[in-house]
């Protein structure tokens, strides 16, 4: 009691101004107090809006953002605004998936911020209802060239595999990378995929009056008290005292969590009203949302709320991000049948408090009101804002450079230094530190283009991928948003895949900034029409701004997560040449790409130059040329064309059985690094020749053959260049080991 | 024959096991959960991988007083069959039923991948549809795989052919004379650390474990004959 009467009065709040600290403007403050109360808020009030319109829940900045995106399509049945999206993939089942970022968190302690980003994105999956069954990854870290960044990379992927690998959902793909503007904040973004039965899908609801609202999981502490608010800021040096802002996970208690949800909602649907995970601003977002969504009222109890540490205020009960937790709804009388299942898991079960009609939402606490607004002001209700942007300045300078051509003398030390980029190199020391096979599904481990998770009980398989090349953004965020996409694509369509959707984490600097602001604004135009374009409707994801140090933003980066679906597992194709005397072919057309590759940040040091006009009717040809080769049969592996070009990714395909590889193409030696999008590297049994080049028409070129020679053997215009695969292979595996120590 | 599949809070491969002996090897199987305290009608037992009670402590430690436990052991005493992979072999040690302890890997790392193991014992009840020396692949995917003993141990293990499987080629973890999997010396307790239930489809790469689970089944049906 003594710390409740220590906190400031209505009027010492707003005449303090302590609701800034929080993250509310000041004309937000008086919207809340003149319009929507007509009183002041009190110290709990002020906390509870200040976490409820912070950019994270309420997306205040990036809703015009989000409207741009296609969100519907034949196969949605969810799409955003739920705990994550659902895609329906036939026989009554459909797929769950959703991404999420944690990067202020595993900026300032990277293990448990890692780890309880994954333990939040599983919630979102099994509070749908859906069985968790595969985690992706996408990180970005600084150069590996200093001791904090190296510490950053251990710990995120110690925490990613802490998690994972406990609660036993198989870790099966993602993506790292490497680029200089990462260095203070870094990117975590997890992704995760679930599989559902129509009839198990819930929502995240609470409705009929007097219906009792239940909490269940960990108890209650004070970690992660304004962890939204946290999110939603930059860094600065000599500002990271923020530790308090992180939460600290436990996957075993998610895994007894997981299963005693899973049981509820699949064995007791006649009691189980909603079910929502406590994520960002924790009982107050999770609870508003849920009552809001349904058009109620609610009343909790917070005396009732399990908690961990003595004398909690309501405002750190309410604000608390502590994990593993979930809120659940359920019919009023049947309070006892969910304790008694908790139970058998080890876990509390809680009655915190019931819903009403009246659409207001009051807590009690020791007896008092401490709060009493209605509840569509705290969910809906935060003001949006149409900010100001701005064309950045440096595009006016890349516009006026001369494309950018590198001068190779050596091609092949280019080439092994090119493989050792880390961006290239083997991630296998990341992802063996990964359980990607549990659970007993995974066809495609990590390392191929895309990861395919075979559906249980079904011919089918999923693919999923995790892609962005933020290089290209950087020059250009309307065509390389439409890249990201394009480049997800690709991924899923060369293991075998029919893209259905997508997903993604929009990271961005902060959106005060015309120029920020611009980059996220024209970066969700390129990925609205690449979508429509590829028929893949965004159906989850989150926003992610203010990733800043000292004033300088992260390239903009909206990580593509996507879900294409294989009919059959037959046609589950992977990206390593297979057989000597295998035709490997180039499908789509070479140009001098330069700008924005990895070539010109190996060789120049930095980014630069404009990119060139992508043509989405050439990608969807393109794409559609190697899936119906695939279905028909006649595709041996398909590899994608991405960072490092033709060059990589023939060696790509020849490590993992060290094979040969005899090609001869008509371009400039230094063309082999050149990145043009669109393209694809496949092999094809001989055959199957004919069959394949009816399909390819003029969108494929025959290059050579796999062979048993153990030599990778490039015939360009003007030279010869010849390579040990062995060799090529150990130094690309090896690279990432090596820079670490 | 039935299997049961002990379900600890936070093991994580049960189904796994279940499906592999269930699916695909077509025998009864059930969850027998670790609260349960008999496994009368189960023919043999096996003990999942997975983080049982989040491996706090040491992986297994806690397991091991499981109100299940007693009964394994009991079921062990009795001469049936009973099996752990990964966190189920760690347990077996803590219980006292197989000799030695898993320690952390060499690496500090956690580690996934399929493993070229040999197969140094395939006259024991859960190899015997292998050959003597077989080169097989199983998936790993653990911790704390380090495989140690003291050297009267080792010495009685080499003696008494208790070693089953080792690694080949790659010692992955650190373990001791490249130790994967160890007998007790009855012959009806084994625990190693790949896992052969995640490798018995050719779609998820290898098909290797098949045998392992077809060599219970088959000498089930020899004592059951003869008995």
């Amino acid at each position: 009691m003594i710390e409740i009467q220590k906190e400031p009065t209505p009027m010492a709040v707003k005449e303090s101004k302590l609701y800034q600290k929080w993250g509310l403007t000041d004309a937000e403050y008086a919207m809340i107090a003149e319009k929507i109360l007509g009183r002041m808020p009190n110290y709990t009030e002020t906390g509870l809006f200040s976490v409820m319109w912070s950019e994270h829940c309420s997306y205040k900045n990036s809703k015009p953002v989000l409207r741009k995106f296609p969100t519907a399509g034949p196969r949605v049945l969810q799409g955003p605004g739920e705990g994550a999206g659902i895609v329906d993939i036939g026989d009554d089942l459909a797929v769950v998936f959703k991404a999420e970022s944690h990067n202020h968190p595993s900026a300032v302690e990277p293990y448990e911020g890692a780890a309880t980003g994954v333990g939040g994105i599983i919630r979102d999956i099994f509070s749908m209802g859906a069985r968790p069954i595969a985690l992706l990854d996408s990180l970005r870290f600084g150069e590996l060239d200093n001791e904090r960044t190296k510490y950053l990379l251990e710990e995120i992927v110690a925490g990613i595999s802490g998690y994972g690998n406990c609660i036993g959902i198989p870790t099966v793909g993602g993506e790292v990378g490497f680029d200089p503007c990462y260095e203070g904040n870094p990117l975590v973004n997890a992704m995760c995929v679930g599989v559902i039965a129509h009839k198990d899908i819930q929502k995240g609801q609470a409705k009929g009056v007097g219906n009792t609202i239940m909490y269940v999981g960990a108890k209650t502490g004070r970690d992660g008290i304004h962890g939204a608010t946290f999110a939603s800021e930059e860094f600065d040096d000599g500002q990271e005292q923020q530790r308090s802002a992180v939460q600290v996970g436990d996957p075993f208690m998610e895994k007894l969590l997981l299963e005693a949800c899973l049981e509820l909602i699949q064995e007791h649907q006649d009691i189980l009203v909603g079910i929502q995970d406590m994520g960002a601003a924790g009982l107050v977002s999770s609870s508003a949302e849920m009552a809001s969504k349904a058009g109620s009222g609610l009343i909790l109890n917070l005396d009732d709320v399990p908690q961990r540490e003595s004398a909690m205020t309501p405002y750190e009960l309410m604000l608390s991000e502590s994990q593993e937790r979930m809120l659940v709804c359920v019919k009023k009388g049947s309070e006892k049948e969910v304790q008694d299942l908790f139970a058998r898991y080890s876990l509390e079960a809680v009655s915190i408090g019931e819903v009403t009609d009246d659409g207001l939402y009051r807590l009690y606490h020791k007896g008092q009101e401490v709060c009493n607004v209605p509840v569509d002001a705290l969910a809906e209700d935060a003001p949006i804002y149409y900010k100001e942007y701005q064309v950045p300045e440096r595009l006016a300078t890349f516009a006026k450079l001369a494309p950018f051509e590198p001068q190779i003398s050596d091609m092949k030390a280019t080439f092994l230094a090119l493989l050792q980029q880390p961006t290239i190199a083997s991630k296998r020391a990341i992802y063996e530190t990964y359980d990607s096979q549990v659970q007993t599904n995974t066809v495609v481990v990590p390392g191929s283009d895309a990861a395919v998770v075979r559906v249980r009980g079904t011919k089918k398989a999923l693919a999923m991928t995790t892609d962005c090349n933020a290089r290209y953004l950087y020059l250009n965020p309307e065509t390389g948003g439409a890249l990201a996409v394009a480049e997800a694509a690709r991924n899923i369509v060369a293991s075998g895949g029919q893209p259905l959707a997508i997903t993604d984490c929009l990271n961005f600097g902060s959106p005060d900034k015309p120029e920020v602001f611009w980059e996220l604004w024209t970066a969700a135009d390129g990925i609205a029409r690449a979508c429509e374009v590829l028929e893949t409707p965004v159906i989850s994801g989150n926003v992610s701004l203010y990733n800043e140090t000292n004033g300088k933003a992260i390239y903009p980066t909206p990580m593509i997560g996507m879900v294409g679906l294989i009919e059959d597992v037959k046609d589950i194709t992977t990206q390593e040449f297979k057989q000597a005397g295998d035709l490997i072919y180039l499908i789509g057309e070479t140009r001098a790409d330069f700008n924005g590759s990895e070539v010109q940040k190996m060789l120049l040091g930095r980014i630069e130059g404009a990119l060139d006009a992508f043509d989405l009717a050439t990608e969807k040809a393109n794409q559609a040329v190697v899936l119906q080769a695939i279905q028909a049969g006649v595709i041996q592996s398909a590899h994608d064309l991405s960072e490092g070009g033709l060059a990589t990714a023939l060696a790509e395909a020849a490590f993992p059985n060290e094979v040969g590889v005899a090609v001869e193409v008509a371009i400039p030696s230094s063309w082999l690094f050149s990145e043009t999008p669109s393209r694809f590297v496949v092999s094809v049994a001989p055959k199957n020749q004919t069959t394949f080049e009816k399909i390819a028409g003029k969108s494929a070129v025959c290059l050579g053959k796999v062979t048993n020679s153990g030599e990778i053997v490039i015939k360009t215009q003007a030279e010869t260049i010849e390579l040990e695969t062995e060799t090529c292979k150990n130094l690309w595996e090896d690279a990432i080991t090596c820079l670490m120590k | 024959m039935k299997f049961a599949v002990i379900v600890f809070p936070g093991s994580n491969c049960d189904r796994d096991l279940l499906w592999a002996v269930k699916e695909i090897s077509k025998q009864d199987a059930e969850y027998v959960r670790h609260d349960a305290t008999s496994l009368a009608g189960y023919d043999g037992v096996l003990l999942p991988g997975g983080f049982s009670y989040g491996d706090y402590l040491r992986c297994g430690a806690i397991a091991r007083f499981s109100a299940i436990m007693p009964e394994v052991i009991r079921f062990a005493a009795e001469g049936k069959p009973v099996f752990g992979t990964c966190n189920g072999f760690q347990i077996l040690t803590e219980a006292g039923l197989l000799p030695g302890v898993l320690k952390k890997n060499e690496s500090l790392k956690f580690v996934c991948k399929t493993v070229k193991l040999k197969v140094t014992n395939a006259a024991t009840n859960f190899t015997s549809q292998y050959k003597q020396g077989e080169e097989i692949f199983l998936p790993i995917a653990h911790g704390e795989g380090n495989y140690y003993c003291d050297a009267a141990t080792l010495a009685k293990l080499k003696k008494n052919n208790q070693i089953v499987f080792t690694y080949e080629d790659e010692n992955p973890n650190g373990s001791l004379e490249n130790i994967a999997g160890i007998i007790n010396e009855r012959g009806n307790v084994l625990g190693m650390m790949p896992h052969p239930e995640r490798a018995v489809e050719e779609l998820l790469g290898s098909a290797s474990g098949i045998k392992f689970f077809q060599s219970m089944v088959e000498n089930y049906r020899k004592v059951t004959s003869n008995g």
